[in-house]
């Protein structure tokens, strides 16, 4: 991938390769905060500020740090910047910060940070990867949104509930109430996340599918370009 | 010698490793001093806003997040903040904790100098969304019974869910956590009739 195809990064990031439907990666946060989707966002948008942030870094670094200790050297360099993340708005945000909070930590185990540095970071000018962070972190934020608002539905019957918690008060409109329903429970618990999950990738594969055969339909007349 | 080739050399590995986990905790050290006052000071707004959220307003002319004794409660030590009005103690508030569905379930509450509740909130829980979180106040208002109630009042015997005899409504589809609020809320109002007298101070 050259560092010019900004285009390409963004596409790969945000449907192509995207860390949730693709990658497989950071399930654990997916399951653990998707339960609305006013926590998916809120997840998703703090992990891509630390995911830019951290890209940056292993990529202004990359020609210092030899291959055989880059493992330890960014793992201390992530777990650092999220800290320092934390107590920043702990101290500075607090009120999202009460909401976010528990988010936050939970950054530093998010795989997928470790995952861009090590696949894209270390390899790649500054600029390329900020933009990578910047994809890959909208992407997980576009997934993880996804699946919280399908569950808070079926869970809750609500969809964005306490969006002016996170966002402020002129985003209440976002929220909406289906009246009288009860809401099934199983959705809001873990195997609720995982039965979401497995349906969403299963209608991308057979998308991908799809688009794949017409592509090959069309492409038999004339040879695809490469 | 190129940085390729430095880049190579064992004793490169752990000299780098040394500098970034220095250069991390400069950065760690740095960050800690410079918002450990605003956080602090974030956290008793928490707590005072909190201790507002059960004393009626009007009832404390003192800053009692300062006044406050510390006392044992079954060997954890259990701080008592003290409201004031004109230097009288008015009401004792404090936590209570006990185990519930899953976890232990945080209860904060207020007690008057007659042994009457003013309020009771939960502050912190992990019990089954849409079940047991009916304790929240602001997804339901049954933590709203137990204010006026007292030891005599209820009887000892009724300081239960309803399932049990008591006069508290249980959950449909879950008994276990009100049980455990109640059974809190109880404790916290033995142990405040146990140490009355160091709570309200000489004026008793």
């Amino acid at each position: 991938m050259s560092d010019n195809n900004y285009g390409s990064i963004m596409k790969d990031g945000l449907w192509e390769n995207n860390v949730v439907f693709s990658q497989m990666l950071a399930l654990c946060p997916t399951m653990a905060v998707t339960t609305s989707g006013t926590n998916g966002l809120g997840m998703g948008l703090a992990t891509t500020a630390v995911l830019v942030v951290s890209n940056v870094l292993v990529s202004l670094i990359r020609h210092t740090v030899s291959s055989q200790v880059r493992i330890p050297v960014f793992v201390v360099l992530i777990a650092t910047l999220v800290t320092v993340v934390d107590m920043a708005m702990n101290a500075w945000l607090h009120d999202l910060y009460k909401v976010l909070g528990l988010f936050i930590a939970l950054i530093v185990v998010n795989c997928a940070i470790l995952g861009r540095a090590e696949a894209f970071a270390v390899k790649n000018g500054v600029v390329a990867s900020a933009v990578d962070g910047l994809a890959m972190g909208l992407g997980f934020t576009g997934a993880l949104t996804f699946i919280g608002l399908i569950r808070e539905f079926l869970g809750s019957g609500t969809l964005f509930a306490q969006a002016s918690n996170l966002l402020g008060p002129s985003f209440a409109f976002l929220e909406m109430k289906l009246p009288g329903y009860g809401g099934a429970l199983l959705m809001i618990l873990p195997p609720g996340g995982f039965a979401i999950l497995g349906f969403l990738l299963a209608g991308k594969r057979v998308m991908e599918q799809r688009l794949a055969d017409k592509a090959a339909a069309a492409g038999e007349g004339a040879p695809a370009a490469a | 010698m190129n940085l390729e080739a430095i880049r190579e050399k064992i004793a490169y590995q752990p000299i780098l490793l040394g500098v970034f986990a220095l250069l991390a905790s400069g950065a760690l050290a740095w960050a800690s001093s410079a918002t450990g006052e605003a956080i602090a000071a974030a956290e008793a707004k928490d707590l005072r806003d909190s201790l507002a959220e059960v004393l009626p307003p009007g009832l404390a002319d003192n800053d009692f997040l300062k006044d406050t004794v510390a006392l044992e409660n079954n060997g954890k030590t259990v701080t008592i903040y003290r409201a004031r009005k004109e230097g009288v103690v008015k009401a004792a508030l404090f936590k209570v904790a006990q185990r519930g569905y899953a976890g232990d379930i945080q209860v904060l509450m207020a007690v008057d100098s007659a042994g009457k509740t003013l309020g009771v909130r939960v502050l912190k829980h992990s019990e089954t969304p849409g079940l047991g979180d009916k304790i929240e106040v602001k997804k339901d208002p049954w933590v709203k019974s137990f204010d006026g109630k007292s030891l005599g009042d209820p009887a000892p015997e009724k300081w239960a869910v309803k399932k049990d005899g008591g006069i508290f409504d249980q959950f449909a589809g879950a008994t276990i956590t009100p049980r455990a609020v109640v059974k809190a809320v109880k404790g916290g109002m033995d142990f405040y009739a146990e140490h009355r007298k160091e709570i309200l101070g000489d004026q008793s």
